[in-house]
Formats: C-alpha cells, structure tokens, sequence
C-alpha cells in the first residue's frame, strides 16, 4: 500500500529506504504484544520474565556502544552497578518513589559514562578492553572496600520501595514489577530505536563501517561516540536501577566482570545491531542457564564456551542473524514454487 | 629494612613468574595483533601437567618442568592450527569472544578432571628451606625462580636479537608486509613463536604452582595480570614485559604486605593511568595497540 504511495509522489527510493527502516514491521508488534500477554500467561513466572527483560535492556545498551558504534567492552557492567547501587543507596537514604530513583540512578550512570567515555575512546581495542575492565574492576574492589556504605560482599541490604507514583506498591509475585519493567523498557526501547532510525544513528554506523570515510563525509566522531557512549550508560543504570527495585536487594556481583563477559555473550547469541538481539538473547540465555546450571555449574560452563567459540566461528549473526537468514530461505523458496 | 628487602625479594620472584608467563602473550600480540585471552589456559594447563607427572607418573621435579615446556608447546600447535588461524584477519571481538570461550571450557574441564580444590605439589629438598644472605632469609625455591627467570631471559633476548630466527620475528613485529615482500613466511615463523610462548607459559604454570596457587579459575583470576604486563610493557617487547613483571610483582606483593586494606585499587588505578598516559606501552615495538 505504502509503496505504492510512494511511487506516485515521485518518493526518491533512498528516502523510500529510510522511510521503511523507521516502520513498525509486524514482527516487532508481535514480539511487543507477546511481552504484554505474559503477564495474562506466564503469571507464575513473572519474576523471571522481569529478570529477562532488565538483562534484555541492558544488552541493548551494550548493542548501541558495540553493535552500532563499534567500541569494545569488557566493563559494562560498570555502569549497571552503579545504577544498581545508586537506586539502592537513594532507598536506604529515604527517597522511595521508584520513578525518581530510577531517573537520578540513569543519571548517575550517564555522568559515570561521560567522565570515562574520555578515558575509553582513546586508544584501539585492545586499549579500549583493557580502560573498560580496569574501570569496571576498579569500581568493583570499591564496592567491596567501602563496607559501610555498600554492605561489601554481603550485598545491600535494607531496600524498601516506596509505592509507585505514590499509589501503587510492589507485591511479592512481581506482578506490578514486571508491568514497570515492561513500560520502562518499552519507553527506553522506543526512544533507542528513534534514535537509530534517524541521521544521527546511521551516522554513528557509519563510523563503525569505516571511520576514514565518516570523517570525510563531515562526522564528528569524537563527539558522536562520546554521547552514544553516555547514553549507553544511562540505559545501562536505568537497567540496573530496574533490577534494584524490583528484587530489593543489591549483591556485589551486579559489577562482576562475568556479568560484563556474559552481557557481551547474550548480545552475540542474539544478534548484534538489531535492537532486538539483546533481547533475544537474553531470553535464550536466562532460560539455558536456570534450566542447564540446576543440573551441574560446571558443565553449565563448558556448554556456554562451546557456544561461543561455535557462534564465533560459524554462526555470524546470532538468532536474529539465523532468522533473517530462514526468512530469506523461505522466501527464496516460495518465490521459486510461485516461479514453476 | 631487612624485612623489606625480603618482601623485595619475594616480589621479585613473583614478578619473574609474571614474566615467564606473559612473555609469550606479548610477542604473539606484537606479532599477529591476536587478542588471546586464553593464554592463562596454557599456564594452568602447565600446572595441572606438573601435578599429575610428580603424582601419578612419579616423575621428579626437574625431569617434569621440560616435559611441561615440550607437551604444551605441542599442544597449543593444534589450538593454533585448528581454531586461532582462522581468526588473525577477524575483529577484535571476534577473537575476545572466541578465547572467552576457550577459557571459559577450559575452566570447566579442570574442574571436572581435577575438582574444584588447590593442588599440592611437594617440592625436592634442595628447594626447601631458607638461605641466610647477609642476614636476610630468602627463600630457595624463590632464588631458583629468579635464577631460572635469569636465565631465560638471557637465552630469549640472545635468540631475539642473535640469531637468524629471532631477526625474523623482529622484522615480522616492525612490518608484517615488508617481512613477507623479503621472503619471510610469517604465518611459519608466528606459530612457532606462538608455540615457545605457550611452553613457556606453561613452564611459568607449573613453576608458579606453590606461589600462585592452581585451581580451575587460575585463568580468569590472573587474566587482568598478564594483559597488564603485556599491555604496559609494550606488546612486542621483551625487555619492556620483563620489566613490566618485575615492576607489577613488586608492586602487588609491596601493596599487599603494607597497605592491605586498598586491596587491588592501586594496580587497577595504576593500569588505567598508564594505558592513558603509554598508549604504545613502556617499551612498545608496535605503533599503537
């Protein structure tokens, strides 16, 4: 319908291009609508559900640094800590409205990834690995010294949150947990997918494609990567705010570097520079790792390295890759039958 | 005074454990630009190699350490071969990811094989003990790891810079393609660099047994220590990582025997500073990293 519309006002097809990146396709509604019909379905489950969407959030931060921009990280968790961190703190320190202290916890994280984006855009990836998991690990030995004001490997305790808006309180099964989760999520969702439909996110492409070329084109890439990188980390700490206040609890791992090595391993298996990877990859993930590290944690550890190096080397793409590939298949194959 | 010339000591000899195992990490990187987070594999790998040649092959002490060297110089032969080769070309995600992985199985392999706990290994007599030396005790088996470290170095720095295969790794680290245009098969001479770096990691494993300690998660624990000294060293560089060590075991054992409750804050702060103010490392080869 639409491309017909086109054609008749003469749409230039570069336009037509980027008027189809900016289009809802069905898939994406369904996979909304699924996320919305989970409560009604999986209403034992919802804490898990929330688990996979807060994980699902923050591998689409990661996506936007990684996917989108190119920088390679070994710290992200870094900046989900201290928005886990700071949202608890603001609680034990009497501010127990969620929204507020998800707002001044997404800012802190974004201050954070400001102040080291500095640090980390110097330098190639080696030197980018090395910034990010030296912040990360630094950040980490604090939490764990500074026991007075972070509870130290015992974790922060105390969280009580306040009720939503003033109204609504927090049960036990997690079902309002998950409907704030889902609204969150899907407002910073929204906002990211904007973003990367517009000038702004093909430019930062393309200094991923080819940063030579960019700068030509009249890019400004220190300024583009400082703010993607800023913006990332706020999505990061607002992720880790979410996890906060709904589990109301922090544990030290929330800055463990294996929670920034298995962010980076979900967002491979999922796909990366699809928005949607994360999230899939997040649900793929969660889901092995309840069912397969019930059986045996060390195993669960052989399978997660098997996986990576046969992903790494012959699985380009992840899931979303995969999918897009059978989707091209079955298309083929339909256009072939119609063809005879 | 005497105490801290001890602690000097000690930190020395960490230090040289550190080197031992980093060297080859470094040269490999210097070489291909391969980011191999799995280079503690090979250490641990070593180790574990030590423990069951003493204990169930009976072997002694000195006749294990070069059957280490040999078996994981062969081993990572066929790791190199079969999984890193296709990837020098690729991303450096491609290879993180990658060698994540193989830590990642190896971890869990050891812990299958060996079960999660420490492992012993019983040194012979000649090493036990203290010597007195000008009245500071010094430990001997610290003293034979210098010594040993010594001695490696001098053979490495005279193989890099003497012989006609070191000229050619040399040439390979400053510009791969001039190299190749000279006739020098690089692939050829970066597996077996890659090779002697991995037996001599291996070697510093099975040395380091009774000072680093080896359990399943020695790859992961030491992973932030061997790229520090690689990267502040200069990847390419043998005496830059020699030095590198030697400042970071120092360093580490000073900061954990004075001012134990900052913990590992002063080496991670230390790494960042340096990364940001030595992009190239202290004594890098290659232009940027």
């Amino acid at each position: 319908m639409s491309e017909r519309a086109n054609r008749r006002l003469d749409v230039p097809p570069h336009v037509a291009a980027l008027q189809a990146r900016e289009r809802w396709s069905p898939a994406e509604i369904a996979f909304w609508m699924f996320c919305c019909a989970a409560y009604f379905v999986f209403p034992k489950s919802l804490l898990f559900a929330s688990q996979i969407l807060i994980t699902g959030l923050f591998a689409l931060s990661l996506d936007l640094i990684l996917g989108y921009a190119g920088i390679v990280t070994l710290g992200h968790a870094a900046f989900f800590g201290l928005g886990a961190y700071a949202a608890g703190l603001l609680c034990t320190h009497g501010l127990q409205e969620p929204l507020t202290g998800l707002a001044v916890a997404s800012v802190v994280a974004a201050a954070a990834g400001y102040l080291t984006s500095f640090l980390v855009l110097r330098g190639g990836d080696l030197a980018r690995l090395m910034i990010t998991l030296g912040i990360a690990l630094l950040l980490h030995e604090i939490a764990n010294r500074a026991t007075e004001i972070t509870g130290g490997v015992d974790g922060l305790q105390g969280i009580e949150m306040g009720a939503l808006l003033g109204v609504y309180r927090f049960d036990l099964q997690g079902r309002l947990g998950y409907l704030y989760v889902l609204v969150v999520t899907f407002g910073l969702f929204f906002f990211v997918r904007a973003l990367m439909a517009s000038p702004y996110g093909l430019s930062v492409r393309a200094i991923r494609e080819n940063p030579r070329r960019a700068t030509v084109l009249g890019v400004p890439i220190r300024t583009r990567l400082t703010n993607i990188y800023t913006f990332a980390a706020l999505i990061a700490g607002a992720a880790g705010a979410l996890l906060t206040q709904t589990t109301q609890f922090v544990g030290i791992d929330v800055l463990d570097l294996q929670r920034s090595a298995y962010l980076l391993i979900i967002l491979i298996i999922g796909g990366t520079g699809t928005l949607y990877g994360g999230f899939l990859g997040a649900a793929a993930f969660l889901f092995a790792q309840d069912q397969l590290s019930n059986l045996n944690a060390q195993y669960w550890l052989f399978w997660l390295g098997l996986c990576l190096v046969i992903v790494t080397r012959y699985l380009r793409g992840g899931i979303m890759g995969g999918l897009a590939g059978a989707r091209g298949g079955l298309l083929a194959w339909w256009a072939r039958r119609l063809g005879r | 005074m005497l105490s801290f010339l001890g602690i000097l000591f000690d930190g020395l000899a960490y230090g040289t454990l550190l080197f031992l195992i980093s060297v080859g990490l470094s040269v490999t990187l210097g070489l291909m630009g391969f980011i191999n987070l799995a280079h503690g594999v090979f250490a641990m790998a070593g180790g574990y190699l030590l423990v069951f040649l003493m204990a169930q092959a009976g072997l002694g002490f000195f006749t294990s350490l070069p059957l280490v060297f040999v078996a994981i110089a062969l081993a990572s032969v066929v790791l190199e071969r079969g999984l890193y080769r296709p990837l020098y070309r690729s991303t450096a995600l491609d290879q993180v990811l990658l060698t994540i992985g193989v830590v990642f199985m190896a971890v869990a392999g050891a812990s299958w094989l060996w079960g999660p706990g420490q492992q012993p290994v019983t040194l012979p007599e000649v090493l036990e003990g203290q010597v007195s030396l000008a009245g500071v005790g010094l430990s001997r088996y610290h003293l034979f790891l210098i010594a040993t470290g010594a001695a490696l170095t001098l053979a490495l720095v005279f193989g890099l810079e003497r012989t006609r295969f070191g000229a050619r790794i040399r040439a390979s680290v400053d510009r791969q393609r001039t190299a190749e245009a000279m006739g020098i098969d690089v692939g050829r001479v970066f597996q077996l660099t890659f090779a002697i770096g991995s037996g001599l990691a291996g070697l510093g494993g099975a040395l380091g047994v009774n000072v680093l300690g080896l359990d399943p998660y020695f790859p992961l624990k030491f992973l932030v220590y061997f790229l520090l000294v690689v990267v502040v060293g200069g990847p390419g560089s043998v005496t830059g990582t020699l030095l590198a060590g030697l400042l970071l075991g120092v360093a580490d054992v000073v900061g954990k025997y004075y001012v134990p409750q900052v913990g590992g804050f002063v080496i991670y702060a230390a790494m960042i500073v340096l990364l940001v103010a030595f992009p190239r490392g202290l004594l890098g080869r290659r232009a940027s990293i």
